[in-house]
């Protein structure tokens, strides 16, 4: 009886997917890293491990938004993983509060190369509200490297989308 | 207002705003008597926090709340009259070095290697620390005995969730004890507030737990228009009732989906992370924000529902309701389901009451704790909510309480557009006094929200405490899990949901 209302409603509801965005230069804070070959591989089966380094817990209510079958994750080539050890690519909250600095160092350390960090959030890119204080490191660039930044409080899924696809694009030849 | 609860011999200040508070001055004896006298009497304690040379304590009693004050940097311990003040009494030290005499468990907290056990962050003289160095040396308590071991876990966890660190002590796969580390995400919060004015800490009350956000910013507004006597408008107060119900309904169907989710029915959140992504949407369209963060400001919100918003919410109340509904019968006559949720993770009625737990982990233990019911702040004193409850206590109990929420929910938001009328969304704020005192009471879909806010001088913040329901509901999940075992640890935890940022602070 149930499985048969679940089979109904999965061929009522259809496929609600919506198409990715395009990638942002703009949200690049550094260029040519990693070179075209690796990110052409890393682009399409992307391994993501989050860290929370210290956030309200806003930005990861839209990390889990993002895994909404409106976002087409996986269909893109997209996992989240549990362990940093499997990870292309860290997507890190903040502000970076001072007891987390080290437990995000480790997680750092622990992925392997060739890595990419995206900083998610107002308070990833510069603090946010919180800032820096006697328990806050404020941005995540203050104790990690990023590659890309993606501002708002929190950041949209799209927005979030849109900053790793633009961590993985290759770089266009005028700006490489 | 009610009239007042008698302590004898300690005299009541009755405190201005939206819900019936008193206040009162006490020595250490008075401050013991009286916590006494409440735990006997069937209260409960709400909040506990330092100042440089002050402890205050937040009593919830039947007539309302009353907010003892002790200028003492000792204090009587009080967590044997009540089990959640341990934490909040280490955490208290550690922020502003007043001491609870007597308390057995005198651990840090909120310090880990940030700062030194001789530095507190909320003393005038604590000067800004350089590096981190690493923290070592907790002291976790050592379960013993044949074939036991211990599993660590944290703080970076294995899904997308906040950081905290979990020590399972087990045998086989059986947990005999669970212990939370928690203040990873210990952010200095209450000192950023002192830095602020009293309208600017609006934004930041706001970001205390994000997943609460209107919770946090209604009571913060309520504390400041309470101590200034400012009285926001009937349709500012509907406007964010309907605000606070939609930030219930859309962390429901979320916590729904995954509770699906973490007993492999996939199909379950897919469907809920569908219907809250709408209620999202819908949000940023009619309020501006997917998660309706700083649509409440001091004064009033800084939002609006017109005549075609009001069409647009009734409409999708009643889809939601139909569908939400279809949802409920598929989990309720699911086998497997069932089979991973009923008796999971159980608190049962008497242990929920001497932990003091707080808000929706409550109602399915048998407790019909609700805000919104009693004291029934307005405009909640209007809409008469149904407050759901539960007996037994279980991850099936929290399931049904959800969705019994989301029903409610629904129903109150279609009354609250209904009696919305005329009025100004923000009447400007009456300038604060130096040296006056507010309260802020809501409750947020996890549980109470309260806020105690002082003013400083120049309509500056001296003080200001955010306290979340997860500080009396953490140390219910260490119970709750306690003879389960480890693979259903995941389906436990998130059926609390509890923050670890509104508590780490």
């Amino acid at each position: 009886m149930t499985i048969g209302k679940i089979l109904l409603k999965i061929a009522r509801t259809g496929i609600l997917s919506e198409p990715p965005p395009a990638t942002d230069a703009a949200l690049r804070q550094v260029s040519g890293r990693l070179s075209d070959e690796v990110l052409k591989r890393l682009g399409r089966a992307l391994a993501i491990r989050l860290v929370d380094a210290g956030s309200c817990n806003g930005c990861e209510l839209e990390i889990h938004a993002m895994n909404s079958p409106y976002y087409n994750l996986e269909g893109l080539g997209i996992k989240f993983v549990a362990s940093p050890r499997h990870a292309d690519l860290l997507l890190v909250t903040g502000p970076v509060s001072r007891n987390m600095e080290e437990a995000l160092r480790r997680t750092y350390d622990a992925t392997p190369e060739p890595k990419l960090v995206v900083a998610i959030g107002d308070c990833g890119c510069d603090g946010g509200v919180f800032g820096e204080g006697y328990a806050s490191r404020g941005r995540i660039a203050n104790v990690i490297p990023v590659d890309v930044a993606v501002p708002g409080c929190p950041p949209p899924p799209e927005a979030i989308l849109q900053g790793i696809l633009t961590a993985v694009a290759v770089l266009e030849r005028s700006t490489a | 207002m009610m009239a007042a609860p008698s302590f004898p011999g300690i005299p009541l200040a009755p405190l201005e705003g939206a819900v019936p508070a008193w206040r009162a001055k006490v020595d250490a004896a008075q401050w013991r008597t009286a916590c006494e006298t409440v735990a006997r009497t069937g209260g409960r304690l709400a909040a506990l926090w330092a100042s440089e040379d002050m402890v205050r304590a937040l009593l919830v009693l039947h007539e309302g709340l009353v907010c003892l004050e002790l200028h003492a940097t000792e204090y009587p311990d009080i967590s044997d009259l009540f089990a959640c003040a341990g934490r909040m009494q280490r955490a208290a030290f550690d922020l502003a070095g007043v001491r609870a005499t007597g308390a057995l468990d005198t651990r840090r907290w909120l310090r880990h290697a940030a700062w030194s056990e001789s530095e507190f962050p909320l003393r005038r003289d604590f000067a800004l620390p350089s590096g981190t160095p690493s923290d070592n040396g907790y002291e976790f308590v050592r379960v013993e005995g044949e074939g036991v071991h211990e599993i660590p876990v944290g703080p970076v966890h294995a899904g997308t969730i906040e950081p905290g660190h979990f020590r399972f002590s087990i045998v086989g796969e059986k947990v005999l004890r669970l212990e939370e580390r928690l203040g990873y995400k210990h952010k200095g919060i209450e000192k950023r507030f002192e830095s602020m004015t009293l309208e600017e800490g609006a934004r930041l009350a706001g970001r205390v737990s994000g997943d609460s956000t209107v919770a946090y910013a209604w009571a913060y507004a309520m504390a400041l228009e309470g101590m200034t006597g400012t009285r926001p408008s009937g349709r500012a107060l509907l406007v964010r009732a309907l605000l606070l119900e939609r930030e219930r309904i859309a962390n429901h169907l979320g916590d729904l989906g995954y509770l699906g989710n973490d007993c492999a029915l996939s199909f379950g959140f897919a469907q809920f992370w569908r219907l809250k992504e709408e209620v999202l949407r819908e949000n940023a369209r009619l309020f501006g924000h997917r998660y309706l963060m700083d649509c409440i400001v001091p004064g009033g919100v800084d939002c609006d529902v017109d005549a075609a918003g009001i069409t647009a919410l009734n409409d999708e109340a009643l889809r939601l309701k139909d569908e939400v509904r279809e949802l409920r019968s598929i989990y309720y006559n699911h086998a497997g389901l069932q089979d991973r949720c009923i008796t999971t993770g159980r608190l049962a009625p008497d242990t929920a009451a001497r932990l003091g737990v707080v808000g929706l982990a409550a109602r399915a233990s048998g407790h019909a704790i609700d805000a919104r019911a009693y004291p029934a702040f307005a405009p909640y004193d209007r809409l008469q909510p149904k407050v759901a409850s539960h007996r037994n206590g279980d991850v099936a109990a929290r399931i049904v309480v959800r969705f019994e929420e989301i029903f409610e929910s629904l129903r109150l938001q279609r009354s609250i557009v209904r009696m919305i009328g005329e009025g100004a969304l923000k009447v400007a704020l009456v300038p604060a006094r130096e040296g006056s005192f507010g309260l802020g009471w809501v409750e947020g879909w996890r549980g109470e929200v309260l806020v105690a806010l002082e003013a400083g001088a120049a309509g500056r913040i001296r003080r200001c405490h955010p306290h979340d329901p997860s500080w009396q509901n953490w140390p219910a999940l260490e119970h709750a899990v306690i003879g389960n075992i480890v693979p259903d640890f995941p389906l436990i935890n998130k059926s609390f949901n509890l923050s670890y940022a509104g508590a780490d602070l």
